[in-house]
């Protein structure tokens, strides 16, 4: 389990508080006078009996988050053609962990598919070869039903996904995230053991680096070491006149001066191409749709990065 | 927990518009930037609140990054982004050691901090509270409504982008209003379009109409479509706020104003704010007569 009690401490505790994961909590002497000291000290505590279960049920496959502190850069987008890309020649499995907003199912073109139950557990919908799916968006009764859920239920449905669903052996997991770092993001990073690391996906402009600035330091905080930085609609070249503008412009040198200031790798620049949305929307893999445009292949190139990095680490 | 203190802060204030949307990246923050600053424009006093505590966007918008809040009797002073004190922010941007600093924070200390917000803030007089939210329908935004419910808030906009995958989440998100009794202000379809500045032809980046078909298959007031404008796109990244972006010219001497609040009159984006603005309004009086 990797270590977030640093990140669990709240800002405003008090001096030396021992954070509420630990087995002095709410009975240190720090704790005196605390408001939440009789919440810290009657909380079941010590490792989570599920814990061995899902490390045992995943193990063997490669987990890789795709994380961003920003919403609507392209998580999803990524995370499935990433999951598609390296299917053609492993087992993957897509969780789908953004409970509110899950846009997975859509994205492949599974909307109308159901979870199933077997003895084994829930077993995941099957997309293509190679590629499983388990996402809130198969559980629900129509898609403009909104899943109104504090954090601790959606912890609960994330901690389902990971032990009860049935995936077989896989060679790699790959988590699509909401945007934010908060209750899912704590969820993933305290039930899995062993993962991979983290790909932050993020646009050019400045607004959006600060977000990701800030899932970076989270990724920190939670000891997940980070894969590399994925730069989404990075330019826009016009079909009428192949004159390239930057629609998001990189008023602070982008991704790649980000990266270099937080010294972490970037692992490549995606055009903005509009048949990329199209695809999405037709739930169509834009691998195999527009193979030879130059989004395929930086998709396709930083797929092989990830391969590499994820494969070496073993 | 009582919320009449939430009551008594917000007496002072005639409008409070939530600005909602289930999807993430779709421009919540900057079309409630732009609605401020249409706002203003017209002669409003306006607050923007910032509910975004994992991803705080409106301060750099608005070009008050670094700045600190302030402690008076009376709450916690706003920072106001124009000299005439005409537009007040408040968000957790202000209250972060530094620009890189996560906020790893469960629900109820989100709670907690929307809370303080409504309660704890001097707004003064305001004519409309504009408040930004993140993606999703959770914590905060549940927190939110909660909190306000007693003083019943006018409604919500809802911002959405054209394509199928945002609907889909903006429909949660319409579900999600009317779970909780929300009214809804209508619909803006943000990003529809981008206007080549080399040929000005229009590509669709994002399709096109899905917003003004969703309003219309809910039966939603549409509040209208907005293209991609690179020079917004600018002058809500830029630091100096003050600078007239030109995409087309970047590195020409550039014009300067008094403030955000007249710079954004020069982007193109700003006529069709303004008649947002004016919509906006028109419905509200409408619905208190």
């Amino acid at each position: 389990m990797a270590d977030v009690t640093a990140a669990t401490i709240p800002a405003n505790a008090p001096e030396h508080c021992p954070g509420p994961e630990s087995s002095t909590a709410g009975k240190a002497s720090s704790c005196e006078g605390c408001p939440n000291q009789t919440i810290c000290a009657t909380q079941a505590r010590g490792p989570d009996p599920d814990l061995p279960i899902i490390s045992e049920r995943l193990s063997g496959a490669h987990k890789i988050l795709v994380l961003s502190g920003k919403g609507g850069v392209g998580k999803s987008t990524f995370a499935s053609v990433l999951s598609q890309g390296l299917a053609q020649s492993s087992e993957v499995g897509l969780v789908d962990v953004d409970i509110c907003g899950p846009s997975v199912p859509k994205l492949l073109g599974c909307e109308n598919e159901q979870v199933h139950q077997s003895s084994n557990g829930w077993s995941p919908v099957y997309v293509q070869d190679g590629l499983s799916v388990m996402s809130v968006g198969f559980m629900l009764p129509s898609d403009s039903e909104s899943v109104v859920w504090r954090g601790p239920r959606k912890t609960g449905m994330i901690k389902q996904f990971l032990r009860d669903v049935d995936w077989g052996q896989l060679d790699y997991m790959v988590f699509d995230t909401p945007p934010g770092t908060s209750d899912e993001h704590l969820a993933v990073v305290q039930l899995l053991s062993g993962i991979s690391g983290a790909v932050l996906v993020t646009t050019p402009q400045e607004v959006a680096l600060q977000d990701v600035r800030k899932e970076i330091d989270f990724c920190r905080k939670a000891k997940v070491p980070i894969i590399g930085v994925v730069e989404n609609m990075s330019g826009f070249v016009c079909p009428g006149c192949q004159g390239e503008s930057r629609i998001f412009y990189p008023s602070t040198g982008g991704a790649k001066k980000m990266c270099e200031e937080l010294r972490v790798p970037l692992l490549g620049s995606i055009p903005l191409d509009p048949r990329i949305g199209r695809a999405c929307d037709f739930g169509s893999s834009f691998l195999d749709t527009c193979a030879d445009s130059p989004a395929a292949t930086a998709y396709l190139d930083i797929i092989a990065q990830i391969k590499k990095i994820v494969n070496h680490q073993t | 927990m009582s919320n009449t203190d939430v009551g008594e802060r917000l007496a002072s204030i005639k409008h409070v518009i939530l600005v909602l949307s289930g999807k993430g990246g779709v421009g919540k923050s900057s079309c409630t930037v732009q609605l401020a600053l249409s706002l203003v424009n017209q002669g409003h006093k306006v607050g923007v609140l910032d509910i975004d505590l994992c991803g705080p966007s409106i301060p750099r918008m608005l070009g008050l990054e670094n700045q600190q809040i302030h402690q008076a009797t009376a709450g916690w002073v706003p920072v106001f982004a124009d000299a005439d004190k005409r537009l007040a922010c408040m968000s957790i941007g202000f209250l972060l050691p530094s620009k890189d600093s996560s906020v790893v924070w469960r629900g109820p200390k989100k709670n907690a901090m929307i809370k303080q917000f409504l309660t704890d803030v001097y707004w003064g007089d305001l004519d409309y509270l504009l408040i930004d939210t993140p993606p999703g329908t959770s914590d905060e935004h549940l927190a939110a409504v909660e909190y306000l419910q007693e003083w019943n808030p006018d409604g919500a906009v809802i911002v959405t982008t054209p394509q199928a995958v945002a609907l889909s989440d903006v429909k949660k998100e319409i579900n999600f209003c009317e779970k909780v009794g929300l009214p809804i202000l209508g619909l803006i379809e943000n990003m529809s379009g981008f206007v080549c500045p080399h040929c000005a032809e229009c590509t669709n980046v994002f399709s096109t109409g899905g917003g003004e078909g969703l309003a219309k298959h809910l039966d939603l007031p549409f509040l209208g479509r907005t293209p991609i404008d690179p020079n917004l796109v600018m002058l809500l990244e830029q630091e100096d706020k003050t600078q007239v972006p030109n995409v087309n010219d970047p590195d020409a001497e550039k014009e300067i104003t008094g403030s955000i609040v007249e710079t954004y009159q020069r982007c193109e984006l700003s006529k069709i704010f303004a008649g947002i603005a004016k919509h906006l309004e028109e419905s509200l009086s409408n619905k208190e007569q």
